[in-house]
C-alpha cells in the first residue's frame, strides 16, 4: 500500500509546492515581476523574432510561389580561377543559335526564352522617357505565363525576320501617355520605329516584401534586336520553364548537360556557364532564416541566463526569509527531499509565470507588427512548437538556477533554521 | 520503555575548544509518563531536547525510540521518525502566518506516509481537541497567543505522536494562558499521551508527574513527585 501510494503522495507535494508557490508570487507581486522580467523580455523577444520570421517566411516562400518555382536561369558564368579564367567574355557569351535544338534535348524543360536587355530612350509623340527594353522569344508568353491582354503575343515570324514590332505593359502605356487600346501606334526605341502590336499581363512580382518598379517596360522580339546593334549581344541570358517544378532540377541538370555537350567542354573542365533554379533561391533564404533563428536563440539564451540569475537570486532571498519555516517544515518530517523538490518547483513555477507574461507580450507585439501597412508580416503568428520551446526553456531556467537555492534549503539544519531570527 | 538512552553524548567543537553538550547520559521514559526536563542555561537541557526530539544525532551512546534505534539514522530517516512519533511545541508557536489554523494543523500530514489521505478531518478532529473547533479558517494573525499555542499543540497531536516535546511552551504567554495550555497538557496527560517539558520555570515543571534536573551536560536529579499510572489509550486513538 504505501509503495503503491508513494507517487500520490508526490503529486500531492507537487500540487501543494505549486499552491504555495503561487501565493509566494502572489504575495511578492512587485518583487516576482522585476524578478522575473530577464525571463519574460527573452520570451518576448524570440517569440516575436519567430513569429516575424514565420510571417516572412510565409511571404517570401509564397511570392516565390506565385513567380514559379518552374523556372531555369541559364547565364554566361565562368570561374575567375583555374581553365576557365582564360576564356574571354566574348567567349562565353551565348550565341543566338547555341540553344536551337534545346528543347530535343531537354525533355524536363517545356520552353524557353533567351533573353536579352538594356536601358534606351523610349519616344511616344511629344513624351521621352529613358526605359528598360528586354529582347525576348515569343515563348517567353509560355515562360513567364504572361499573355496579351489587348492585341496579339509574339509570332515566331516576328522572331525570325526581325520586325520592328514591341509589346508594351499599362504602366509603359500610362507613361508614355498612350490610349487606353496602344497597338498600332509607333514608338521610337533607340532612334528606330517600332509598332506596338500587343499589351501584355503585368509582372508577377518577386519583391521581397517591399516590391519595386517592373523588371521592363517594352519587348522587342530577340532577333529583331540582335539585328539591330552589337550592343545588344554583349549580355544575354536564357529563362526556361521546367515541365513541373518537381522536376525544375532535372531540367536543370539537362540543360547543362546539353550546353557542356554543346560547347564541347572536357570532362573536369569547369562549366562556363551557370545554371540557376528557384528551389535555390527558396534554399538560400531558408538559410538566411535559420541563420537568424539561430542568432536569435543566442540571444535569447543570454538574456535567459541573466533572467535565470535573477531568478536564483530571489529564490536565495526566499530561502533565507524563510529559513524559520524552513526549519519547521523539517521538524514536523519534511525531508530533505521534498524541501528541494518545493523550492525547485518555487523556481521552476516563478519562471513559468515570466514565460507566460513573456508570451503573452510576444502575442501582442506579434499582433502589433501584423497591422504595419504595407509590411510583409501579416502572416505573422507564434508557432506552436515557439510556445512549446519558450515553456520548456523557462522551466529549465527554472531547474538550473532554482537547484543552488534549493540544495541550501534542503540542507539547512532544522535546529539552526528554527533559531534563526 | 518507550524512550532509552545509554551513555549519551554531545560534542561542540568551537575553535579549538570542545564543549560537551551532553556527558554520557543515561534515561529511560516510560510511555505515558509526563516529564519536565529543567535546567539552567548552558546545563545541556535545549542539546537533550534536540536529541530526544531526533533534530540532531548524538556524537555517542545509544538512543532507542519506541523500538527505533535512532542514533544512526540519516537525516532523511530522522525527518520521518520525526514526522511519526514525535510532536513538538514551540515557545514562539511556528505557526505559517499565511496559512489557516486548519492548514497548519495539517502540515506534518502532508508530509506523513499515511495521513495525507484524509488529513482533514484529522486535523478538524485534533483542532476540536484543543478546543478551537471554532477558529479552523482563522489565520494565526486573527488568533491569541493561547490560541495560537493550542493550534501548535493540535499541529503536534494530529500524527498521534509517541512524544508530545514542548520546549518553554508558555514562555511567550501570560500566567492566565499559562495555566490553560498547562491545563491542557494534564488532560493529555490524563488521556494517556507522554509528554516531555523542557523548561526553567518551576511551576510549569510542577504539572509533571517527574522531573529531570540537568547541569554540565549530565543529569543531576530525577525526581518522581506523582507515582506513574498507565492509562488508558492516548487521547486521539479513539476517534482517529
Amino acid at each position: 500500500m504505501p509503495l503503491l501510494l508513494a507517487p500520490l503522495r508526490l503529486l500531492l507535494v507537487i500540487y501543494q509546492s505549486v499552491a504555495l508557490a503561487l501565493s509566494q508570487i502572489w504575495a511578492n507581486k512587485v518583487r516576482s515581476l522585476l524578478t522575473t522580467l530577464g525571463i519574460v523580455i527573452g520570451v518576448a523577444s524570440v517569440t516575436l523574432v519567430i513569429a516575424a520570421l514565420t510571417g516572412l517566411k510565409d511571404n517570401v516562400l509564397g511570392e516565390l510561389e506565385a513567380f514559379g518555382t518552374n523556372k531555369v536561369y541559364v547565364l554566361p558564368d565562368r570561374q575567375r580561377d583555374g581553365p576557365t579564367a582564360m576564356l574571354s567574355w566574348r567567349e562565353i557569351n551565348f550565341k543566338p543559335d547555341e540553344f536551337d535544338d534545346m528543347l530535343a534535348h531537354t525533355p524536363s524543360l517545356k520552353a524557353f526564352t533567351r533573353m536579352t536587355s538594356r536601358t534606351r530612350p523610349v519616344r511616344y509623340a511629344d513624351k521621352l522617357e529613358s526605359m528598360n527594353v528586354a529582347g525576348i522569344d515569343p515563348d517567353w508568353h509560355a515562360v513567364e505565363n504572361r499573355s496579351v491582354v489587348m492585341g496579339r503575343p509574339f509570332s515566331l515570324l516576328d522572331n525570325e525576320q526581325g520586325l520592328p514590332v514591341c509589346l508594351i505593359d499599362e504602366a509603359t502605356r500610362d507613361k508614355l501617355g498612350m490610349d487606353r487600346d496602344p497597338t498600332g501606334e509607333d514608338l521610337i526605341i533607340g532612334g528606330r520605329r517600332f509598332r506596338v502590336v500587343g499589351l501584355v499581363e503585368p509582372e508577377a512580382q518577386l519583391n521581397f516584401g517591399g516590391g519595386g518598379p517592373p523588371q521592363y517596360s517594352l519587348y522587342v522580339p530577340y532577333r529583331t534586336l540582335w539585328n539591330m546593334d552589337p550592343d545588344w549581344r554583349s549580355f544575354n541570358w536564357v529563362i526556361g520553364a521546367a515541365r513541373s517544378p518537381d522536376v525544375a532540377e532535372e531540367a536543370a541538370s539537362e540543360i547543362r548537360f546539353y550546353l557542356r555537350t554543346r560547347r564541347q567542354l572536357d570532362a573536369g573542365f569547369p562549366d562556363t556557364f551557370r545554371v540557376e533554379i528557384i528551389e535555390q533561391f527558396v534554399q538560400q533564404f531558408q538559410t538566411i532564416a535559420a541563420t537568424v533563428t539561430l542568432v536569435a536563440a543566442a540571444v535569447v539564451g543570454i538574456s535567459l541566463v541573466v533572467g535565470g540569475v535573477g531568478i536564483m537570486n530571489i529564490m536565495l532571498v526566499s530561502v533565507s526569509e524563510r529559513t524559520r519555516e524552513i526549519g519547521l517544515r523539517k521538524a514536523v518530517g519534511a525531508r530533505p527531499g521534498v524541501v528541494l523538490i518545493q523550492f525547485l518547483i518555487e523556481a521552476v513555477v516563478l519562471c513559468l509565470v515570466g514565460g507566460l507574461m513573456g508570451l503573452l507580450i510576444g502575442q501582442g507585439m506579434t499582433m502589433a507588427i501584423r497591422q504595419i501597412p504595407g509590411g510583409s508580416m501579416e502572416k505573422a503568428a507564434i508557432p506552436i512548437w515557439a510556445i512549446v520551446l519558450s515553456f520548456g526553456f523557462s522551466a529549465v531556467v527554472g531547474v538550473i538556477f532554482g537547484m543552488f537555492p534549493a540544495v541550501k534549503a534542503a540542507r539547512l539544519d532544522p535546529i539552526e533554521a528554527l533559531r534563526h531570527e | 520503555m518507550l524512550l532509552k538512552l545509554r551513555d549519551i553524548t554531545k560534542h561542540y567543537r568551537v575553535g579549538a575548544e570542545v564543549i560537551r553538550a551532553l556527558d554520557g547520559v543515561d534515561l529511560d521514559i516510560a510511555e505515558g509518563e509526563y516529564v519536565a526536563i529543567m535546567g539552567a542555561s548552558g546545563s545541556g537541557k535545549s542539546t537533550m531536547m534536540n536529541i530526544l526530539g531526533c533534530l540532531d544525532r548524538p556524537t555517542a551512546g545509544s538512543y532507542e525510540l519506541n523500538g527505533h534505534r535512532v542514533d544512526r539514522m540519516n537525516a532523511a530517516q530522522l525527518a520521518g521518525v520525526r514526522n511519526r512519533q514525535i510532536g513538538f511545541v514551540f515557545q514562539s508557536f511556528e505557526l505559517l502566518p499565511r496559512s489557516t489554523a486548519l492548514k497548519n494543523v495539517e502540515l506534518p500530514l502532508i508530509y506523513s506516509r499515511d495521513g495525507w489521505r484524509d488529513r482533514r478531518r484529522r486535523a478538524r478532529e485534533a483542532l476540536e481537541i484543543v478546543n478551537l473547533g471554532d477558529r479552523m479558517h482563522h489565520r494565526p494573525n486573527q488568533l491569541s497567543g493561547g490560541q495560537r499555542q493550542r493550534v501548535a499543540i493540535a499541529r503536534a497531536m494530529v500524527n498521534q505522536p509517541a512524544i508530545l516535546l514542548a520546549d518553554e511552551p508558555t514562555g511567550a504567554l501570560d500566567s492566565r494562558t499559562t495555566e490553560d495550555i498547562l491545563r491542557l497538557f494534564d488532560e493529555l496527560h490524563d488521556q494517556g499521551q507522554t509528554i516531555i517539558v523542557v523548561t526553567h520555570e518551576a511551576d510549569v515543571a510542577a504539572h509533571a508527574a517527574r522531573i529531570i534536573r540537568m547541569k554540565d551536560g549530565r543529569i543531576i536529579e530525577d525526581e518522581v513527585a506523582r507515582p506513574h499510572v498507565i492509562r488508558a489509550h492516548p487521547p486521539l486513538a479513539a476517534v482517529v
